[in-house]
């Protein structure tokens, strides 16, 4: 059977700047796919050429088999959307948020109220239904916004940084709707997201950099590919250290923050074994598994956050951007 | 191009949300009346006995009153204009577009909406009738509503092929501040086009508005009282003005329609 969502040699400009450079993957009936990169990496943009909200500057892109150009509006009945930015109305209630997506997409009366109940039930928001959103909170309107994008029952659910901005409890809590829902219906999820943690979660990652993809794969998968455990360890002379390392085990070693770091197979043998035989005095040893910012790290040579704005400069672009868009 | 079915649906979909927008706020409703009730009472108040009848019968206020109402619907049409704006800033405009609706289907639910608001508006605005000196009859209504209706259709179409080109609340703001208060002050609102200065009696003429600010006064005050447009001259008859909106409204509607569709 065909993939559900299929791009091939997308490309993406907006006048100079080329915001997706030649990026192709599949994601299959029943994933959860995500895509996980730093700001500007062009996730989002990705993610509108998808939803028909921009046409290709070049290549191709289907979703549900249907094609984003040529049968856009299949494609938006298969879809549903949690944008970055939320695009609820706030000047009406929540169950009238939900309603008027009813009518937009069609759905028969009976279903429609049944489903309503269900999902604002689904994400707690069922006793708040008459409230007005503009009362909500920002982890509030995510769930309205998951609950909306699910009432037309579409086969492939895009959220785009779907808790950003969250506290971690939010966060967790919005997880345990999605994996729930994942189990029950067998959707389609894909997701962005720059939180390494949440990348966590999905079956599968594509890892994007300045609008290309450097590596896509299972998160097991590809934290065995940065080459094992991370060992790490601080000596009086650390460059020394590394130089004997180098010679020992023919690892490449980095320095980094004043320790040592490599990686090797299955650390739990090899740690005592080299704490026993290292000829320097070592002043501390640590061994954990690599993570995703690890990840980034070898196949980009910067470190996610590194990539990113600091976060006043990130709030005064969105603002700029409010403004202009 | 999308089917019949989906551009009846996006219509009526986004009227909808129009309504119940303009229906949950009150702040805009009272407001959007507050400005042609000030015109009436000032202007009203300080002309009507200074400058005398105008016609036989028809005192200034009379004059001016349909001239309001006509006022009411421009300014309450081109709002559907910004409300497309509006909702490109608050982000709800990307949960319509990525609906099975269609671009077309979503223009004309933001025109009938901002026509059927513009509506409402001009029914609450003859409630100042009678207060007014203005007679107002069974018949005169059953011609008001579709002069109306087809008035601030071009309008509604006007504010939203300016609205699709703007990305910001403030710039289409003041676009719309260069473009509507000469319309409103240059359609004869506040006095008869036919005897100001040439200069301003030709710009007048060429504003469409004119001619829609006159099929409702004629409604009102009847014609041949020797207050209405004459071109070349051949004074204009209620059919005259009305094919001539319905010839821009159109022409206005085509133009929305291609400039919303920019946006795929
Ligand atoms: N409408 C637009 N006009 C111009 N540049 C854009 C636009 N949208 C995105 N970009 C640029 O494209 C790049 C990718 O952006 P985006 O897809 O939003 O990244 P991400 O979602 O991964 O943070 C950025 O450099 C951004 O500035
Ligand atoms: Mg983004």
């Amino acid at each position: 059977m065909a993939s559900i969502i299929e791009v091939s040699g997308l490309v993406r400009t907006f006048g100079k700047i080329e915001a997706v450079s030649d990026v192709s993957f599949a994601v299959e009936q029943g994933e959860v796919f995500g895509f996980l990169g730093p700001n500007g990496a062009g996730k989002t943009t990705t993610i509108n050429v998808l939803c028909t909200l921009l046409r290709p500057t070049s290549g191709s892109a289907s979703v549900n088999g249907y094609d984003v150009l040529r049968q856009r509006s299949d494609v938006r009945r298969s879809i549903g959307l949690v944008f970055q930015q939320t695009t609820i109305d706030d000047y009406l209630s929540a169950e009238q948020n939900l309603r008027f997506h009813g009518y937009a997409y069609g759905i028969p009366k009976a279903v429609r109220e049944q489903r309503i109940q269900d999902l604002l039930q689904m994400v707690e928001l069922w006793d708040r239904r008459k409230g007005n959103v503009r009362a909500f909170s920002g982890g509030m309107k995510r769930r309205l916004e998951i609950a909306r994008g699910l009432l037309h029952h579409p086969r492939v659910l895009f959220l785009d940084e779907p808790t950003l901005g969250l506290d971690p409890q939010t966060r967790r809590h919005i997880w345990d709707y999605l994996r729930d829902l994942r189990q029950r219906e067998g959707l389609t999820i894909f997701l962005t997201t720059h939180y390494m943690d949440e990348a966590e979660n999905c079956d599968r990652i594509a890892v994007i950099d300045r609008g290309r993809i450097v590596a896509q794969d299972t998160p097991d998968a590809l934290k065995d590919a940065v080459g094992g455990d991370l060992v790490t360890f601080a000596a009086d002379d650390n460059a020394g250290a590394a130089e004997e390392v180098r010679e020992r085990y023919h690892i490449e070693p980095t320095l980094q923050n004043g320790q040592v770091r490599f990686h090797v197979k299955s650390g739990e043998t090899f740690l005592p074994e080299f704490v026993r035989t290292f000829p320097q005095r070592l002043n501390s040893v640590g061994l954990r598994r690599p993570t995703l910012d690890d990840v980034f790290l070898s196949l980009t040579g910067r470190e996610i956050r590194d990539s990113e704005l600091d976060e006043k400069e990130l709030l005064l672009q969105g603002m700029a951007g409010r403004w202009r868009r | 191009m999308a089917p019949v079915t989906e551009i009846w649906r996006g219509t009526w979909v986004v009227a909808y949300r129009e309504i119940l927008r303009f229906l949950g706020d009150r702040s805009r409703m009272l407001s959007s009346l507050a400005m042609p009730i000030l015109f009436l009472v000032i202007f009203g108040a300080g002309f009507t006995k200074a400058m005398g009848p105008l016609a036989r019968g028809v005192n200034f206020i009379q004059f001016m009153y349909p001239g309001i109402i006509a006022m009411t619907v421009l300014t309450s049409s081109l709002f559907a204009g910004i409300s497309v704006v509006w909702d490109r800033e608050f982000g709800f405009l990307k949960e319509i577009l990525v609906a099975p609706i269609g671009r077309t289907g979503i223009v004309f639910g933001k025109i009938a909406g901002g026509m059927l608001v513009a509506l409402a508006q001009v029914l609450m605005m003859l409630v100042l009738a009678p207060f007014l000196g203005v007679r107002l009859t069974p018949a005169i209504l059953l011609a008001l509503v579709p002069l109306v209706v087809i008035l601030s259709i071009g309008l509604c179409a006007l504010g939203i092929m300016v609205a699709s080109f703007m990305q910001s609340q403030q710039g289409f703001q003041l676009l719309i501040q260069v473009l509507i208060f000469p319309l409103i002050f240059l359609a004869g609102v506040f006095f008869p086009i036919n005897n100001v200065p040439t200069w301003l009696e030709i710009f007048s003429k060429l504003n469409p508005l004119t001619y829609g600010v006159d099929a409702i006064r004629q409604v009102f005050l009847g014609s041949g009282l020797g207050l209405g447009v004459t071109v070349f001259s051949h004074t204009m008859s209620i059919t005259d003005e009305v094919l001539m909106v319905g010839v821009l409204d159109a022409i206005l509607l085509g133009g929305a329609v291609l400039a919303f569709n920019r946006e795929l």
